[in-house]
């Protein structure tokens, strides 16, 4: 039904900004740059696409069928809150000499970031953008290190397998090919020694010191971060303040990049399953899933009953464990210091033995294939998950609902502290528990049922409050939430294969693009994956919900003091892993 | 009334406190029950659960994964590998390398490997290389005291280190054994 929905409005859509759609290609639009930001403004205010959810950019220099006239694209996912359903897909298509496209950050705020990643690794400029610097990488990178032609220093080939790292039959080690010195090219024009690192990063007006109450104050610039044991790994706020007041923010990123996306793009398929473990590496399972899915699509592959309700399993105990560790850091970061994040990881534990049970590894478990997943679960496995699930579980939330949710210095610290509201939520495209804690009914479990969700019965859980304690509300009850799919799914479970067809290592899925997303625990994780009919992704690109989640920290903290700074950030609930990737 | 969310609090660690022994006492021998170095957790103990690692460890589940395996045959001595290369070009992280045997007399290459290297610095223990081997040879250890102080000479496993009887593999892995027999057998029958 919602497809139909979007096709009869795709129809009106592209007739209503004269000259906007150039063509439609495989149900996305092809989109005049010049006209982006008007046909957007009018999809958001008219046509109900308020949430715009991804924004990538592809460079298709050695793809079959295109020239230098086309090279670029910057590909937009938008969808409706209100309706759910499928995307609307905008495409941009630019030339290779000099990419240029307007900013929708005045359309969406949420795109601010995802465009700073296209620029920084693609060199796509978005004229009207307000902070247009690199993101991931540091300013004295020598090109978009996701260009088709960008090699780094040493570079051994495009595809796995690589015939460079065992040269006469023995291995050598990274350490030996890349010494430390000589892998740098700055770009042209450009001295280390010169440069300063921009300190006021966000665009402010000039402010002099004021006086207030006869002591001369002034705006003082505080960095948390980048080693700062409350930001959860290596990650930097820049904030100005006035007097304990936080005026402006910026977060700074990318410490721990690794090109994640180039790396995928040289694995084979089914190479990048054990990568994708890496990039939130507290819930791998639904990292495997939303991947797999996307390829799946790309492919047209049907999964068998049971590897769906496995799939379903995982995914809800992974969102459990993921929640109780979101849970006990907050509380690490208001000051209870490692009590309940013990208390947290306590459960996670049995979560992560059944996940070593079905898998072999507690964390990185490299567990779902396409079309199915890697292996079936032991016997004891349903038992022992039956067990913690109907038994354990209530107990330990009720516990957890005595001793926190009603501590009184929690709710001094929590409640109205880090206000989202609901407009601004969706404007800055925050997903998942963030932006349910808005007041926002939007899961895409619900919204856009993959797997075999549409057959369980579960609500959305929502809160009105928008701040520190919503999102904490938010997690606690989607514990029970997930707790109601599993007991469901551990009784419906059928018996039957676990995988369609044989296992194949090498394989070439017909040319096209395909996204898919699922409701991580995060939020939206999604996976664009572009084919070129061989055996390695063209494209491969990884909509992370902690690194979009981000862009709405700005508007949580601005007006609150410094002091919960660390509490707003552990509210979010991100990891650098996939922040930075 | 002020100050109730902390006594709470408190006595909720106090409780955590005494189930701990409560769980200990409960069950005597309770989690020793299968030695000190098989123990498992189970979800209806309440208290805290530590293992005094390493004089206590945990009981692996059979699926368990650490670094990859050779398997030979025991009482031939044979490896089962045939040097097909599958592994070292399924493997994410390219660390396996394979050098295929020359038959001395003839010169003409035959299916077994002359060299094998492992570069577990490398290896991310993903356990694709087992799941692909279509000759049941490459199989996923469960040693996992791998700690050395050679990075690099320690950590590069060549063929003798990889090498492991299938009778081992037989005891750490049961269950997945049998069923890989079983087809091992209907497959020879064909």
């Amino acid at each position: 039904m919602n497809e139909a929905v979007t096709k009869s409005k795709a129809v009106d859509i592209k007739e209503a900004i004269p000259g906007a759609v150039l063509s439609e290609e495989n149900g996305a639009l092809i989109v005049a740059p010049d006209k982006l930001v008007e046909f957007g403004r009018y999809l958001k205010d008219n046509a109900g696409y308020d949430y715009l959810s991804s924004v990538t950019g592809v460079d298709y220099l050695t793809y079959p069928g295109r020239d230098s006239s086309n090279r670029f694209e910057v590909v937009y996912h938008l969808y409706s809150i209100e309706r759910g359903g499928g995307p609307l897909v905008l495409k941009v298509r630019l030339p290779e000499e000099n990419p240029e496209v307007p900013s929708l950050v005045p359309v969406w705020p949420g795109a601010n970031f995802q465009e700073r990643e296209i620029w920084d690794l693609y060199g796509v400029r978005f004229t009207g953008h307000p902070n247009l610097r690199r993101i991931l990488l540091w300013e004295g990178f020598n090109g978009h290190p996701m260009r088709k032609d960008w090699h780094e220093a040493y570079y051994e080939a495009d595809h796995k397998p690589f015939k460079s790292r065992t040269p006469e039959g023995h291995p050598i080690h990274a350490e030996e090919r890349v010494p430390w010195h000589d892998n740098i090219v700055l770009p042209e024009g450009w001295d280390p020694d010169q440069w300063q690192e921009p300190v006021h990063v966000v665009p402010l007006p000039p402010t002099k010191g004021h006086v207030r109450e006869g002591i001369q104050t002034e705006r003082v610039v505080v960095n948390v971060g980048p080693q700062h044991p409350s930001t959860h790994g290596v990650f930097r706020m820049i904030m100005e303040l006035d007097g304990e007041t936080i005026v402006a923010m910026e977060p700074e990123m990318g410490y721990l990049h690794r090109n994640h996306e180039k790396i995928g793009e040289r694995n084979t398929w089914i190479m990048n399953i054990p990568f994708t473990d890496r990039l939130d590496y507290i819930n791998s399972m639904t990292n495997n899933l939303g991947y797999v899915l996307a390829v799946e699509k790309l492919m047209g592959m049907e999964v068998p009953e049971r590897a769906e309700y496995l799939r379903v399993i995982m995914s809800e105990l992974t969102r459990i464990l993921n929640h109780f560790v979101a849970i006990g850091f907050l509380f690490n970061d208001l000051g209870a210091f490692y009590t309940p994040m013990l208390y947290g990881l306590e459960e996670r534990e049995l979560i992560l033995d059944l996940f070593e049970m079905a898998s072999g590894s507690r964390m990185m478990c490299n567990y779902m294939r396409f079309g199915g997943v890697a292996r079936d679960v032991p016997e004891e496995f349903i038992p022992f998950a039956r067990k913690l699930v109907n038994e354990r579980l209530p107990r330990v939330i009720d516990e957890i609902n005595r001793y926190l949710t009603k501590n009184e210095i929690f709710l001094y610290r929590a409640r109205g502290v880090g206000v989202l509201p609901r407009e601004t939520a969706i404007a800055y495209s925050a997903s998942g528990p963030v932006l349910r804690a808005s007041g926002v009914k939007y899961d895409v479990r619900r919204a856009e049922p993959y797997s075999i969700y549409d057959r369980f019965d579960f609500d959305v859980v929502t809160e009105e409050g928008g701040d520190v304690y919503s999102r904490y509300m938010v997690r606690l009850r989607e514990i029970m939430e997930s707790r109601k799919i599993l007991s469901q799914a551990l009784d419906q479970i059928p018996e039957g294969p676990i995988i369609t067809g044989k296992k194949k290592y090498s394989f070439r899925p017909p040319m096209g693009d395909a996204y898919a997303r699922i409701e991580a625990p995060k939020g939206e994780l999604g996976y664009y994956v572009v084919s070129d009919k061989t055996n390695n992704p063209y494209r491969y690109h990884v909509r992370a919900p902690s690194f979009i989640n981000l862009t709405s920290l700005e508007p949580m903290l601005v007006g609150y003091k410094v002091a919960d700074s660390v509490v707003v950030l552990g509210s979010v609930d991100i990891v650098l892993g996939e922040v930075d990737r | 009334m002020f100050g109730s969310g902390i006594i709470r609090g408190l006595s909720i660690t106090f409780k955590h406190l005494v189930e701990t022994y409560v769980d200990d006492l409960k069950a005597v021998p309770s989690r020793y029950k299968y030695g000190r170095e098989l123990i498992k957790q189970e979800p209806d103990e309440k208290g805290f659960f530590t293992i005094q690692y390493p004089e206590e460890k945990r009981k692996l589940p059979e699926a368990f994964r650490y670094f990859p395996m050779l398997l030979y045959d025991d009482e031939t001595g044979e490896e089962r590998c045939t040097a097909c290369g599958i592994c070292a070009n399924v493997c994410p992280a390219q660390c396996i390398w394979i050098e295929r045997a020359k038959d001395p007399k003839t010169g003409k290459p035959k299916p077994k490997p002359q060299a094998f290297y492992i570069d577990t610095s490398l290896c991310m223990s993903c356990g694709l290389c087992a799941e692909f081997c279509p000759f049941d040879s490459i199989k996923m250890d469960k040693d996992y005291e791998r700690a050395s102080y050679g990075r690099w000479e320690d950590l590069l496993l060549d063929k003798e280190r990889l090498l492991k009887p299938v009778s081992y593999y037989a005891q750490i892995s049961p269950t997945q054994y049998r069923a890989e027999e079983e087809a091992r057998a209907a497959k020879k029958k064909k």
